[in-house]
């Protein structure tokens, strides 16, 4: 596969390959970049940010507590938008545990702004 | 029922036309195609006050021009309308005199004062003219206006005084039965014994559907820039170039809100062809510092395009010859927003050929009006304040426009339903961060004041709703 | 006139940072913020990546504002919201209207400005074309998004990588909408790195370098634009041009410190940053009056917002309670030479400890050497492998070592 790496504002071009189970990494300047070429290859994860409906028909912001695997975003996705906060959730408050048996939990992140007038 | 009078067309004429006909008791209709009035040429020109200097003397142009001048000065005062006398300049290179000369003999005619200036006593009132600027024809009676501002003021005032208002009503199809109109929209069908054209571009179209006479039109683009306010210190006046056959040419000029205009080119397009051309953009450019000496292109907060329509050389306001009780109005190209208020004058006695016009005893002339912020003195705001906290809430940081103001536009006589007729009417979203920080909070105030869910929030005409998708509810196969 | 020592205007990272360090010297704060809750533009970045270098832990935008907002429950520094300041006037007067208060006149002993940045707009690049329903900044879009719950456009197409842009794509996409490419004017990302590779790369979303929009269509809604690359003059080949059916056009071109209060002031402002000239301690020309966070310049990372808040908020109120602080006085300017853009505080005092001064550079650089020189002599150098505009860089002197103008400038 190909990536760059995101260490610096070099943006390494990677090239990873792997033969008979041993990665190779190219392109690389650093060491950082090497090792980031081996985890993107063999487990690339991300913290997956979004928002979740509220009981009261708003929105509020929520996040995975740790990084889940890359290729998972879209079905983590998919679960949060069944989920409902409860409308005076409070930042930290967790939504799900465990979503997808992925070992992260669903936090809400933020408040709803109050309304100007009410 | 029937109606008196139907006047088709919210443009400047339009609205000028039925605030006329709202001092008498006749019964009046106005239909507008659009989402608001003013939305047409109305809402894309210079807002100049021409001074009437350059028309043709003996034309419609000339007389409705000097005319509408005078009466343009003392209607925004009295309706509250922002506007700047200002005066103006046509500043000419060596060689220009004689074209200065030919604009004094036709202010001379035409009655308008005016006086040719050496470059020396140009620049006492103008610092900033261009090097190459030799002498100039100065206009004190010139300026300008807000030309959106003024009609909707027009459209609110007749709006109280009974005048009915309709917009999204564009006209499909006109014919007379038993010497009544009935005029077809999407909104229904309307019906008077008097219809006034003043469909502005579409002028012709409109006299087309009921067998009145067609004529060629021609309409021509003009892009604009408008910069900042922080340009308006350095624009005295209206600073025109000499005038040549495509039109008065590329002007410099402060606009009655506060901010400066470059613009407009002058070139041929179709009649909705509102976008703006990078070559016009270019052709501003280069003309802009032959007048001017301190272009500022980076203060630029927008550009914008406008189209106008002229039929032949001088603006049609006329009677019918093929149909009897249709008042035609076209043309009213470059000095129609200053000429308007006197074209609606004459509109008025056309019709009072036909329809006897008593004035209405209970006539609002002054009717009550919500004060911009920057009009307020300190203790006349902390009053409305404390009657209503809105009025201590900013909700457009730029143009510093209140909570209360907004609200307001949205309850006006013709009520602000779109994002873009907020911004028309009280400014919000006009200033230099062109809406990015307010326009989601004039959305929520539409949208609670009216009663109209946020997805269907408008910027301005048709389908033009900002808030798309509801998140989490937007089903993926949908996009 | 109710009196404070330091009034902070702007209550996001900046002006809650600045607030808590005049409070932790002992001053009278009162923070001024127009939105109905402070935390400014942190509360519309919900996405990850704050906080590294302030906490040492990663955080989302509200996360990051709410440790702040918390801190500040505990002082006793006093906060307006939904309240603008209109004014700063001479001897520390604010004009501030609120919907509590009205109209009021209040003197403080030091004003902090901190109100942040704007985005540049449609307008302000003269984008040629119609002007439909469809075309927002991106930062509007993330409002409408994160705060309101909406999305502003089913297909997308951004112009500009900076990484407000960036994070829209991926929010836009992580949302359903279809985001069809990124187009950049420049040969390079404004963006870091890691928001080209988690917000594009990882949902296949391209990027087109050294292209430009050159047109929108449609009206009254968005229905496509038209982009072409650019040559050397960054002026679109028109014969190359393409078009993209879209509805919504997302602008990431530019951030502005939102300085218009100081119209009228005595403050002067740098043609480079738009924000204020200022001295280590972040105050601006006028005495008594300090800057920090996007107001001043604008920041890639909040983290450094926070760090130069304290500063500027310490010194408000060391001034405020203590008079201006005393130095050896000798003032000496900080200017830039080759391959730097600015570098800031612009001005430093004759003295002891140690000051830091920011810069970015022109351009992207490779194997380049940052050196900071003075009266002929090298103060600082270090070699470094890449610099970019995108990326603000940090260097360190000894006030003792300096004697006369200090100049920043990179050897290529």
């Amino acid at each position: 596969m190909k990536t760059i790496c995101i260490n610096c504002p070099m943006g390494c071009p990677l090239e990873i390959t792997e033969e008979d189970g041993k990665i190779t990494v190219r392109g690389y300047t650093c060491k950082r970049g090497l090792d980031y070429g081996v985890s993107e290859y063999t487990a690339p994860v991300r913290t997956v940010t979004t928002l979740m409906r509220t009981s009261d028909g708003g929105v509020v912001p929520v996040k995975t507590s740790r990084p889940v695997p890359k290729n998972r975003m879209f079905d983590v996705l998919e679960r949060i938008r069944t989920l409902i906060a409860p409308a005076d959730a409070d930042i930290g408050c967790v939504v799900e545990h465990d979503i997808l048996a992925l070992g992260a939990d669903i936090v809400v992140t933020g408040r709803p702004a109050p309304h100007p007038n009410k | 029922m029937t109606k008196d009078v139907i006047v088709i067309g919210g443009g400047i004429v339009g609205c000028a036309v039925v605030d006329r006909l709202a001092a008498s008791r006749v019964s009046v209709c106005l239909l507008e195609g659009g989402d608001d009035v003013a939305v047409g040429a109305t809402r894309a020109n210079s807002g100049i006050v021409h001074a009437g200097y350059d028309c043709e003397p003996g034309t419609l142009k000339a007389r409705f021009n000097v005319r509408g001048n005078a009466m343009l000065w003392s209607l925004v005062d009295k309706l509250g309308v922002p506007a700047l006398k200002c005066g103006s300049l046509v500043a000419a290179p060596v060689g220009g005199e004689a074209g200065l000369a030919e604009l004094k003999r036709r202010a001379d005619l035409n009655g308008v004062r005016a006086e040719i200036l050496t470059r020396e006593q140009a620049l006492e009132i103008e610092p900033n003219l261009a090097q190459g600027i030799a002498s100039a024809l100065y206009a004190p009676d010139a300026g300008v206006v807000s030309p959106y501002q003024l009609a909707i003021a027009f459209a609110d005032r007749a709006a109280v005084n009974g005048v009915e208002v309709i917009t999204e009503a564009p006209v499909t199809a006109m014919r007379k039965e038993d010497g009544v109109f009935v005029v077809t929209t999407p909104k229904g069908e309307y019906r008077a014994k008097t219809v006034v054209n003043c469909a502005g571009a579409g002028a012709s179209a409109v006299n087309a559907m009921v067998g009145a006479e067609t004529f060629d039109t021609e309409y021509r683009k003009g892009e604009y820039f408008v910069l900042d306010h922080t340009e308006r210190v350095n624009v005295s006046t209206v600073i025109f170039p000499l005038p040549t056959a495509a039109g008065k040419g590329i002007l410099v000029a402060p606009t009655a809100d506060g901010n400066v205009i470059y613009g407009p080119t002058s070139r041929p397009a179709d009649a909705d062809d509102t976008a703006v051309d990078a070559e016009g953009l270019d052709e501003i450019r280069r003309s802009v510092p032959l007048t001017y000496a301190r272009p500022a292109f980076n203060k630029c907060i927008r550009v914008y395009c406008g189209v106008r329509s002229a039929v032949g050389g001088d603006f049609i306001v006329r009677p019918s010859e093929k149909v009897d009780g249709l008042i035609i109005t076209a043309g009213i190209c470059s000095p129609g927003l200053t000429s308007a208020p006197a074209i609606a004058e004459y509109v008025e006695e056309l019709v009072g050929q036909r329809t006897e016009l008593l004035p209405k005893e209970d006539y609002i002339s002054s009717p009550p009006r919500t004060p911009r912020l920057e009009e307020l003195s300190e203790d006349e705001l902390n009053a409305l304040v404390k009657k209503d906290s809105r009025w201590g809430r900013i909700v457009c940081r730029c143009e510093k426009v209140t909570e209360a103001e907004i609200v307001a536009a949205v309850h006006s006589p013709v009520p602000a339903r779109t994002v873009d007729a907020v911004k028309r009417r009280v400014r919000a979203g006009m200033g230099r961060c062109q809406g990015g920080f307010c326009s989601t909070r004039v959305m929520e105030i539409i949208s609670e004041e009216l009663g109209i869910p946020m997805r269907e929030i408008r910027k301005g005409a048709g389908h033009s709703e900002i808030a798309v998708l509801a998140v989490k509810e937007a089903d993926y196969d949908e996009i | 006139m109710t009196r404070f020592d330091v009034i902070v205007i702007g209550g996001g990272p900046a002006g809650m940072a600045a607030a808590l360090a005049a409070d932790a010297k002992g001053a009278k704060v009162l923070v001024i913020e127009r939105d109905v809750r402070l935390g400014g533009i942190l509360n519309q970045c919900i996405h990850a990546g704050f906080g590294l270098h302030y906490f040492g832990e990663e955080l989302t935008g509200p996360e990051y504002a709410d440790r702040f907002e918390k801190r500040l429950a505990k002082t006793g520094v006093k906060v307006m919201l939904g309240a603008m300041a209109l004014s700063v006037g001479r001897e520390g007067e604010v004009v501030v209207l609120s919907p509590e208060e009205g109209l009021t006149h209040l003197k403080a002993g030091a004003v902090v400005l901190a109100m942040g940045c704007r985005e540049r707009t449609a307008g302000a690049i003269a984008l040629a074309g119609t002007r439909p329903a469809g075309i927002y900044t991106a930062g509007m879009a993330q409002k409408m998004c994160n705060i309101e719950g909406y999305l502003v456009g089913r297909r997308i197409v951004i112009l500009g990588s900076g990484d407000i842009g960036l994070i829209m794509a991926r929010r836009m996409t992580l949302e359903g909408a279809h985001v069809e490419r990124v187009i950049e004017l420049m040969p390079y990302s404004a963006g870091l790195k890691r928001n080209i590779v988690q917000c594009l790369e990882d949902f296949g979303i391209p990027i087109d370098y050294s292209h430009t929009v050159t047109r929108v269509v449609g009206k009254p809604r968005m229905e496509g634009l038209y982009y072409a690359p650019v040559d050397e003059n960054r002026k679109p080949v028109l014969s190359e041009e393409k078009f993209i059916p879209c509805d919504c056009l997302l602008l990431s071109v530019g951030l502005i410190p939102e300085n218009d209060i100081l119209s009228g002031t005595d403050i002067v402002l740098s043609r480079v940053t738009s924000g204020a000239e200022v001295d280590e301690n972040r105050m601006t020309t006028v005495p008594g009056v300090f800057s920090c966070g996007n107001v001043l310049h604008v920041h890639d990372l909040v983290d450094n917002v926070s760090h130069e808040s304290e500063i500027a908020g310490a010194a408000a109120a060391e001034y405020a309670l203590h008079g201006a602080p005393v130095t050896d006085g000798n003032v000496y300017a900080v200017g830039v030479g080759r391959g730097v853009r600015y570098a800031l505080p612009q001005r430093i005092h004759g003295g002891e400890g140690s000051v830091e001064i920011f810069f970015r550079t022109d351009n992207v650089y490779k194997n380049c050497k940052v050196v900071a020189e003075c009266g002929g002599r090298t103060l600082w150098s270090k070699k470094r492998m890449i610099v970019a505009p995108g990326e603000m860089e940090k260097i360190v002197l000894d006030k003792r070592d300096i004697d006369g103008e200090v100049t920043v400038r990179l050897e290529i």
